[in-house]
């Protein structure tokens, strides 16, 4: 007898005979047609019309029978909580069964049937399961607890069952303790400020021996939880790390990265001349080796990981180049990765190797695999200088295949060898003019002008090659025209009485015909500079650049710091942070690396000369986000279009692409990596007037970036308030909508909760905005796909766009809303708070702060007072520049802290902002400039709503 | 956590769906099968973010698994989890295919209730999980027979139940290594590993602890510092250098820490004991000599030569050259010595096979390859690929006992029947032309 049988039957009235069976006399019967029901179930039918018919057969001894109903249980409880009820007393029942399995079973069940009136009495028998006899039945019971608290957290901390929970780390089963632990670790990570894991010494101890006796699966949740631990001092960090190194050689991979992951974490607290750090080192490599000759798609995840290990601790797999090189079989996604690592531990004793390496790869089949090697050759150049040479003749000859994506992406990382080797190859570019023709894409064609540009008076004709680009100027994209922009703006100051005319030309195109701001004031710029000065113009155009730096697309230390304390997870498949993918409160919290044991002190010391000696200094990372001013300069900073993916949240995750205009990072970037020292010297001096204070070098771009919140906590999130309601059920049809709006990753969300308290199904929602201030206007369509049944609730997250009509409303963040649905149109009246108009890019720079600060009439002034708030200034800017409310300098005057702040509003409006903060007294004032004056009532009422939850 | 777990059949239609999680609906599944199944392109990574859901995907055969979830969970734990999946199934009913998987989807969901809580792993054993759930339904029990049964689950020794007896005590013991090589055209070696494994099969009476072994470097060193210093020399040789090696959760790795013992209690039946790398002083079993010359633009000579590199008293066996040709190729004339080839257009590649093969001997074949004109791009040349196996394990490693201690039954170490066999087979084993 086979059960693939149930699969087949689609014939009509298959809902009427499944009931006659159900309610058959006969078992087998009954077990078929339950059978049957699940098999629908399976394929997306809905059987939920057969509740009452397969709850009767609930009542069984055949355990089976039992277990398939249950099932069927679980589907469809939440959609009939009513009849859902029926079920509770076999449960009930169930749960003081004599047999162990059936216990466990029941509570098991019970806690994945979602109805708030059955969670009621699931209580008494948790709690009796909880301290259940057997073992078996307790680790059961300590999933259920994390069940429960999902659907009902007050619940769970009412009954106590968090104790009972704690105590079940103390068990004698060692399967036990690990469900404990991955329970409360759950539990945990909704409450980040509650002690609920309270890992102390005597708690780890009672882990490490747990460790040794639990499942594969047990040791990884208590490795996971252990690495959530910060040891007191380097001794015990030792010890934990000489009691987890034999889990290296478990055959299960995810135990090995975990353990991977404790290590990694507590060597930082080891000091560097301790015999036993180096020890440690040499353990980690062939693990991490090893688990290369598992299947692929952990090869892929390890390699993913590796990636991090290696940009935090090269040294650890240095000597383990050959087994990075790719395999003619890998899947592309385990070349793609291998290459990146190779190139990490690229250097000058096995350069040679590499090249072959790669010059192999470059004539393979697969076009984003043979575009990374040829780039990889590149970087190669620029990381090893022994090596440059050779990799330009390799270069040379794929540009000779002619292969036309070979010859694009050899021009692209060629570009990027001059940048670091200037006045050295230059014999090439003759070689690199002749595949002028052949370049389609916009990376390609920028990187050649730039090239023709750059050496214009070498190139005879570099006028003409220029102005054949310039035929098609409108249909290039940005970056192509920036770049030509440039280039001929270069050339004219090279060859001054030929090129007067091209010059004028391309002006003209990128000032008058184009729409674009950034080419249009780019073009202003230089049309004024020649006008004015042209000497200046040389100076400034021609001057000369900085070297590139040698290695490129490193992670930011600080999110490599945070993704090295989640190796093994997804995070670090994705390099990026939780928040960037996980909703709501899980994984918000940042994790961090803990200081090591020489620099432990002084990483807080004010001593910016003290912390900048002892703290690693950081590997210097290009931005792929240029300053206006670097762009200006040339400095070949890559356009903001053409890195990363936007930040739009249902976008797919790009992977490698690293998101730095993602709402994660910028958070981030308040990080204290480096910090200290950065803002020791930015700010440190405590500048006497304001003016000097930002007079400090324009050339701190990159400091700039980091010179927030040194030693301070993390940024918290976006502001977003608590959801009140806005659509009364009485006002509705039955038809509730509570709400609230919060800004992620950039983009503008309404968070409603739609709840029917009508009897009949709600389907077809919609929803419209009437004209308001800012242009808000949903992005989409309300995403309920569903239909509403009665008493249910369902979450809807709307993102919004800020280009809809604009009608200036009373009060100004007034919002008039509409939603259809197949009963009626509602309207009602929201407010946003304005910070979540507040863009990730509202910094400003120091000196242009000043001067819109002077600018202002002060009649645009206003002050506010901020009652009972009682947070240190560095918390407050921390805090508020979660909400983009961004901190651009401070000073201390007579125990009064100044905090300077900008905001920018979708619409481009800017707001300066001087916080006044005076240390014992909770009443801070705030004044607030801007251009527009009405907006500052609602920015004021946002400070106050943000720096008070 | 894992918030659900989905399989489908190749035309992406769901064959199991089971949902752990709240935060994942009905939807995800339909997701999954939209944007990796049925997508256009062929799937780049096995981990796919879908408007905020993650999803972890394998294919056995023709049939996807795929793991779901919305939390930052542990990337590296869910495919293990899927891998062991689907040994367990497997275990239970052979090869994982539609049919089967239709057959047994009742028992699946069973199984995955057990194995799955909450999105959490729980043992995942067959043998414990054998002695309570079953094809045929489930069994009833008694009183005693339940309480070992959820000892067993959850105890420490999971993979083993008590009260087993066998008249004969037997025990095999495999090493299965496979060889793996990439090597320049000029026979310069640029990567070259073992990956052996352990494999057992235990017919044990009772709760046996066994010890097992090897020529394992470190070990030998540790005894020679003891010993004459003239035997430490002649064992040098004959120990191997292990890169790395990892154990079946059954040994006591902080054992083997400490004091590099392997030391464990053994699960009944079949079980992987231990896997192991080595990179030292590999024996390659053949080298493979290329030589390719391109004749104009329509012709292409090839001869290939393959030295076996161990001793003449041994015969490796299932030798296969795999030479690749050209996509444009019209024909192809081959000589060789020995065995048969054969051009296999579908493949595009001439398959030369030798059944048996002695050591220090060599073998050549030669071909003459017609190709029709053609503007396409250069050939990309694959490397030339072997397979083979031999009698004997490449990284050099020799087991030096497994002795076996059952304190509580009557039968001692002398009473074990022990079988011991070496195979070596190629892994990757390439040569670039």
């Amino acid at each position: 007898m086979t059960d693939s049988k149930y699969f087949t039957t689609t014939k009509k009235g298959e809902i009427f005979e499944l009931k006659a069976e159900l309610n058959s006399d006969k078992k087998e019967k009954k077990k078929e047609a339950v059978k049957k029901v699940i098999a629908s179930m399976t394929v997306g039918k809905d059987v939920s019309a057969l509740f009452p018919d397969v709850v009767n057969c609930m009542q069984t001894d055949n355990l089976e029978l039992k277990k398939l109903v249950y099932l069927y249980l679980m589907n469809y409880a939440k959609s009939q909580p009513d009849m859902a009820i029926m079920a509770v007393n076999t449960f009930v029942k169930d749960c003081e069964d004599p047999n162990p399995l059936i216990r466990a079973l029941a509570v098991r069940t019970m806690g994945c049937i979602r109805v708030d009136k059955i969670t009621e009495y699931l209580c008494e028998p948790l709690r009796k399961c909880l301290k259940d006899e057997d073992p078996y039945v307790r680790k059961t019971a300590a999933v259920c607890v994390a069940k429960l608290h999902d659907i009902n957290a007050q619940l769970v901390e009412d009954q106590g069952f968090l104790d009972t929970l704690k105590d079940l780390i103390s068990d004698s089963n060692p399967m036990v303790v690990a469900n404990a632990v991955a329970a409360l670790s759950e539990i945990a990570e909704s409450h980040p400020n509650s002690n609920l894991l309270d890992l102390n010494p005597q708690t780890i101890n009672k882990l490490l021996t747990a460790l040794n006796e639990c499942t594969e699966w047990g040791q990884i949740f208590i490795l996971d939880c252990l690495a959530n631990y910060t040891p007191r001092d380097d001794r015990e960090s030792q010890s934990i790390c000489e009691r987890v190194t034999p889990r290296l050689s478990h055959a299960n991979s995810a135990v090995v990265l975990s353990a991977v992951k404790v290590l990694m974490k507590f060597m930082e607290m080891l000091p560097k001349d301790l015999d036993y750090y180096g020890t440690l080192l040499k353990k980690l490599a062939p693990p991490l080796v090893t688990l290369l000759s598992a299947e692929p798609e952990l090869q892929y995840v390890a390699l993913r990981n590796i990636n991090l290990i290696v940009q935090r601790r090269p040294e650890i797999l240095k000597h383990e180049m050959k087994v990075f090189f790719v395999k003619y079989n890998d899947p592309i996604y385990v070349k793609l990765e291998k290459l990146d690592i190779m190139i990490r531990l690229a250097s000058q004793a096995n350069i040679a190797q590499v090249l072959a390496e790669l010059k192999e790869y470059a004539t393979e089949v697969d076009v984003d695999f043979v575009r990374k090697a040829v780039r990889a050759i590149g970087r190669c150049a620029i990381k090893v200088e022994q090596s440059a040479e050779r990799c330009v003749s390799t270069l040379l000859d794929l540009i000779q295949t002619k292969v036309n994506y070979v010859v694009q992406e050899a021009i692209v990382v060629i570009k990027d060898i001059f940048r670091k080797y200037p006045n050295k190859y230059e014999s090439v570019i003759a070689t690199l003019c002749e595949n002028l023709d052949s370049l389609d894409e916009p990376e390609a064609r920028a990187a050649m002008i730039w090239i023709v540009g750059e050496y214009a008076e070498r190139i005879d004709n570099a006028d003409e090659l220029l102005e054949s680009f310039l035929e098609g100027f409108h249909d290039e994209s940005t970056q192509v025209q920036l770049q030509l922009l440039t280039a001929i703006v270069k050339l004219f100051l090279k060859k001054p009485t030929e090129t007067q005319e091209l010059v004028q030309q391309v002006l003209s195109l990128a000032t008058q015909d184009s729409d674009n701001p950034d080419l249009r004031d780019r073009g202003y710029i230089y049309w004024r500079l020649l006008s004015t000065d042209p000497v200046a113009a040389k100076e400034v155009v021609l001057a000369e650049k900085p070297l590139i730096s040698e290695e490129t697309d490193l992670i930011e230390p600080t999110l490599l710091e945070e993704l090295i304390c989640h190796i093994g997870t997804l995070a670090s498949v994705y390099h990026k942070p939780p928040s960037a993918f996980v909703e709501g409160s899980r994984g918000v919290q940042h994790k961090r690396l803990p200081g090591s044991a020489g620099s432990g002190e002084s990483v807080d010391s004010p001593d910016p000369g003290s912390a900048a000696g002892a703290s690693e200094a950081p590997p210097a990372v290009i931005p792929s986000q240029g300053d206006l001013l670097g762009d200006l300069l040339n400095l070949d900073l890559t356009p903001p279009t053409t890195t990363g993916p936007p930040p739009a949240p249902s976008s797919g995750m790009q992977l490698g692409a690293m998101d730095l205009l993602g709402g994660g990072l910028d958070s981030l970037l308040g990080g204290d990596l480096g910090g200290g020292a950065a803002m020791g010297a930015g700010f440190g001096a405590a500048p006497a007037a304001m003016p000097a204070s930002f007079s400090a070098p324009v050339s701190g771009g990159l400091d700039d970036l980091f010179d927030l919140g040194g030693g301070v906590g993390m940024p918290m999130g976006a502001y977003s308030p608590p959801k009140t309601i806005w659509l009364p059920a009485m006002k509705a049809k039955g038809l509730e909508i509570s709400g609230t709006f919060a800004r992620r990753a950039g983009v503008i969300q309404m968070e409603m909760t739609l709840t029917n308290k009508a009897m009949s199904v709600m389907t077809d929602f919609a929803i419209q905005f009437n004209r308001n201030s800012f242009g808000l206007a949903p992005a989409g369509p309300l995403q309920i796909l569903t239909p509403l049944s009665p008493n249910q609730s369902i979450e809807a997250s709307l993102p919004l766009s800020t280009v809809g009509p604009v009608m200036k409303m009373e009060p100004l963040t007034n919002l008039q809303v509409a939603v259809k649905n197949n009963i009626d149109v509602f309207y009602f009246s929201c407010q946003y708070p304005i910070s979540m108009l507040f863009v990730e890019d509202g910094k400003m720079e120091r000196q242009v702060f000043l001067a819109t600060w002077k600018d202002i009439p002060n009649d645009n002034e206003s002050q506010f007072q901020i009652k009972d708030c009682h947070l240190s200034s560095d918390a407050t800017s921390n805090k508020l520049q979660g909400s983009n409310v961004f901190t651009i300098a401070k000073r201390t005057v007579e125990g009064q802290d100044m905090l300077y702040q900008s905001m920018k509003l979708t619409n481009g409006i800017w707001v300066l902002a001087e916080l006044r903060v005076q240390t014992g007294n909770p009443n801070y004032t705030v004044s607030l400039k801007c251009r527009a004056p009405e907006v500052s009532q609602c920015v004021f009422q946002s400070y106050e709503a943000m720096l008070k939850n | 956590m894992i918030g659900g777990l989905f399989i489908y059949n190749h035309k992406g239609e769901v064959l199991i769906s089971r949902v752990y999680r709240d935060d994942i609906g009905r939807n995800a599944v339909d997701a999954f099968r939209v944007n990796v199944i049925h997508a256009r392109q062929q799937v780049r990574s096995p981990v796919t973010n879908i408007a905020r859901t993650s999803f972890f995907h394998v294919k056995r055969s023709n049939i996807w698994l795929a793991a779901v979830t919305k939390q930052n969970v542990n990337a590296t734990m869910v495919f293990e989890f899927l891998y062991k999946m689907c040994d367990v199934m497997a275990a239970y009913f052979g090869k994982i295919s539609e049919e089967n998987v239709k057959n047994n989807f009742v028992l699946i969901y069973e199984l995955l209730d057990e194995i799955l809580d909450f999105g959490y792993p729980q043992n995942s054993e067959t043998g414990a999980l054998k002695t309570f759930i079953t094809q045929q339904g489930i069994k009833s029990q008694s009183k005693e027979e339940q309480a070992q049964i959820t000892s067993q689950v959850t105890g420490q020794i999971g993979w083993r139940r008590e009260g087993i007896k066998y008249r004969r005590n037997e025990l095999f013991l495999d090493v299965l290594e496979s060889v793996n090589l990439l090597m320049s055209p000029q026979g310069q070696v640029l990567s070259a590993h073992v990956s052996g494994r352990v494999v057992m099969k235990s017919y044990l009476s009772g709760m046996p602890e066994c010890k097992f072994g090897m020529n394992d470097k470190i070990v030998i060193d540790k005894q020679n510092k003891g010993g004459s210093s003239e035997e430490g020399g002649k064992s040098g040789k004959q120990s191997i250098a292990i890169d790395d090696c990892t154990f079946h959760q059954c040994v006591r790795l902080s054992k083997f820490d400490s004091e590099r013992s392997i030391s464990f209690i053994p699960p009944d039946g079949d079980y992987e004991l231990m896997r192991y790398r080595t990179t030292k002083d590999i024996i390659l079993p053949f080298r493979v000599i290329p030589l390719v010359r391109e004749v104009g633009r329509t012709k292409l000579e090839v001869k290939v030569v393959i030295k076996s590199n161990f001793k003449s008293s041994l015969l490796a066996q299932k030798i296969e050259v795999r030479i690749p040709t050209p996509l444009n190729t019209s024909g192809v004339q081959l000589i060789c010595m020995k065995g048969k080839a054969k051009y296999k257009a579908s493949e595009n590649a001439i398959v030369w096979k030798i059944k048996r093969m002695a050591g220090m001997k060599e073998s050549q074949i030669s071909a003459e390859i017609e190709l029709l004109p053609t503007n396409d791009k250069k050939w990309a040349r694959p490397p030339i690929s072997m397979n083979f196996e031999v009698p004997f394990a490449p990284s050099g490693l020799k087991v030096r006992y497994l002795k076996v201690f059952e304190p509580k039954l009557n039968y001692s170490d002398h009473d074990v029947i022990k079988w011991v066999r070496y195979i070596g087979r190629s892994g990757i084993y390439e040569t670039r032309c």
